[in-house]
Parts: structure tokens; C-alpha cells; sequence
């Protein structure tokens, strides 16, 4: 059980899919949708929600369009 | 069970834990996707907000990819002619002793046309920071031998790859400028994975601490991919970086500020 959930928000129109972002993700969150953003590129998109808020992916994005934010779960129980 | 969190409730203001720097300007970054400048940017940006000098902070663009850095970068910058940067800089720093000063150049402005400046500039002491980024390669031209391009690595200018016989060795500007006392910190890191990323940021708060410390010239490279220059996806080049450039350019602190 994770004790703490994440979630990101990709600007997918300013990603330029450059993929760094899928292999640093350890919970394999992160894919490169099929469709394409307003500039033609395969925008990186969350797949599932075992998002963990660990940051690497809006660290390692040049472009800086991942944001993420990270509840815990106690607090979250308790509210 | 306890109620549902959903998508929305967790995307709250108050759980942001990490976005991008509001002293990046919203324009849409000019560089090719993976290239490591945007990261390079954000993280000078971010420290120069967590230590809150954004009003007086000045830098100096460099000619090169990077040339419209004053256009991401929500400061005060200066445009210095090619390779020049270090000497505007000082300029500015001698004027305006109370400002952050700092150069933002890539490998071809630094250590190619710029060389001079550089090592000068360091050889004075001059009160500044320089960051450099370095791709072995001079990216905005096309992929020409840049001063830094590895042996044998192929260019658009050395197809065969650089012969070290005819066209020398890969120039070592960072560990030349730590031999020169006017130099307080000088550093070599990386921005191809996370753990990097968060090394490079101590780096740059070191550099600018020594600054406002008034210790002397620190000088931050950054290894960085030219993915487009070197003809290979983000992720190759990031690999081919860790196996090529870091034992030519390995990573860690050269020279450290007496405490």
C-alpha cells in the first residue's frame, strides 16, 4: 500500500515528446499518447493513477510542462 | 474505505510539490526536444528564486543556441557579442558590485571564440558565475567540431570523425580554469537524469553563494546532449553521453572554496 498518492498534469501542448520522462518513471505512470499535440508531437500523458509524486519526471522535463502534486494518504483519511 | 481520491482533489494548490519556475517567461522554449538547456534554464531560475534575487540579479546570453536565453529567462540579461561574455559581465559586475552577476554560454562561445575572455576573467577573480553548457558539439550552426568534440567523433565538419593528429584533443577548459587561483568553485555536472538534476542545483546554489560571499569566480559546467547535433534520439544520446563524454568530462567538484 502506498502511503502517499501523486498525481502530475502535463501542458501537452508544450510537450515535445522527447520521452525522457517514461524511463524515469518507476511506476511505468508516464506513456507517449497516440494522438498529436498543435506543433505534430507525441505528447507524454499519465496512464494510470500509481503516481507517486516522486518528481522525476517534472525534474528531468527541459521543457518544464509536468506539474505534480502529492497527497498523504493518513491526511487525506482523516479529512 | 475511506473516501475516494480523486484526480481532482488531489490536484489541489496546496499538495503542488513541484512546478515550473514562474522566473521562466511562458514563451515556449526555442530548443529541440530532450536538449538538456531548458533544464540548464530552469534550475539557474530556480535557485535564483528560492534565494530571492530576481531584482537583482543580472546575466549575460551568450551567442550560440542559447542566444535567446533573455527570452525564457525573466531578469535583467544583457546580449554579449560571441564569446564575449565573461568580459560584459565583468563589466557589469565592476559598475554594479551589488548585483548577481552571472554568463549563461554553451561549449563553442566559451571555450572556442571565447577562450581568451574565459580564461582571463578567471585568472582575475572576477566576481562572477559562469555556467557552461557543454555538448561537445556546436549545436545551433548544424553540428560542426566544436573545441570540446570528442576523437573520433563524427561532425558535420570532421565526417571522419576528429583526428586528433590534425585537429587536436578535446579542450579541458574547466580543469584549465581550476589550476588559475582567481577561481573559487569550479565543478563539472549533468542534467541527463533525476539524481543529476538535483546534483547540478547544489551546484548552482554553491556557485551563487560563493558569489554573494564575494569569494571569486565559480564556474559550473554542465554535460548536456545535443541530440539533434549528434544524430540521435533523447534517450540515445543521453546513453551515448554517460558512455562517451563522462570519462573524457568526468563529473564532480575540481576545485572546492575553502571554508
Amino acid at each position: 500500500m502506498a502511503k502517499v498518492k501523486g498525481e502530475i498534469v502535463i501542458n501537452s501542448e508544450r510537450c515535445k515528446g522527447c520521452e525522457l520522462c517514461v524511463p524515469v518513471c518507476q511506476q511505468k505512470t508516464i506513456a507517449m499518447s497516440d494522438k498529436l499535440n498543435s506543433k505534430g508531437y507525441h505528447y507524454a500523458m499519465s496512464i494510470n493513477d500509481e503516481c507517486n509524486g516522486c518528481i522525476n519526471c517534472a525534474l528531468i522535463c527541459p521543457d518544464g510542462v509536468i506539474s505534480v502534486y502529492r497527497v498523504k494518504l493518513n491526511d487525506a483519511a482523516i479529512a | 474505505m475511506e473516501e475516494e481520491l480523486t484526480r481532482e482533489s488531489i490536484c489541489q494548490h496546496e499538495n503542488l510539490v513541484y512546478s515550473r519556475t514562474s522566473l521562466m517567461t511562458p514563451k515556449a522554449l526555442s530548443y529541440c526536444p530532450g536538449c538538456g538547456h531548458g533544464t540548464a534554464h530552469r534550475l539557474i531560475m530556480e535557485v535564483i528564486e528560492e534565494m530571492n534575487l530576481q531584482s537583482q540579479t543580472i546575466g549575460v546570453a551568450p551567442v550560440g543556441c542559447s542566444v535567446l536565453a533573455y527570452d525564457f529567462l525573466d531578469i535583467d540579461m544583457q546580449q554579449a557579442a560571441h564569446g564575449r561574455a565573461p568580459a560584459v559581465a565583468t563589466g557589469i559586475k565592476r559598475l554594479l558590485p551589488d548585483k548577481f552577476v552571472f554568463t549563461y554560454q554553451g561549449d563553442g562561445d566559451l571555450a572556442a571564440i571565447g577562450t581568451g575572455e574565459t580564461i582571463h576573467a578567471c585568472n582575475r577573480g572576477e566576481n562572477i558565475c559562469i555556467f557552461f553548457v557543454n555538448n561537445g558539439i556546436y549545436g545551433m550552426t548544424g553540428g560542426q567540431m566544436a573545441p570540446t568534440t570528442l576523437p573520433n567523433m563524427k561532425t558535420a565538419t570532421s565526417p571522419y570523425g576528429r583526428d586528433v593528429v590534425t585537429m587536436g584533443y578535446p579542450l579541458k577548459i574547466t580543469e584549465m580554469v581550476a589550476m588559475l587561483p582567481g577561481t573559487c568553485f569550479v565543478t563539472r555536472q549533468s542534467v541527463h537524469t533525476p539524481a543529476n538534476v538535483r546534483k547540478t542545483k547544489k551546484a548552482i546554489q554553491k556557485a551563487v553563494q560563493c558569489q554573494l560571499d564575494k569569494k571569486g569566480l565559480s564556474f559550473v559546467e554542465i554535460v548536456s546532449n545535443c541530440n539533434s547535433g549528434w544524430k540521435m534520439t533523447p534517450l540515445e544520446s543521453n546513453k551515448w553521453m554517460e558512455e562517451n563524454m563522462f570519462p573524457v568530462f568526468p563529473l564532480g567538484d575540481i576545485k572546492v572554496p575553502k571554508s
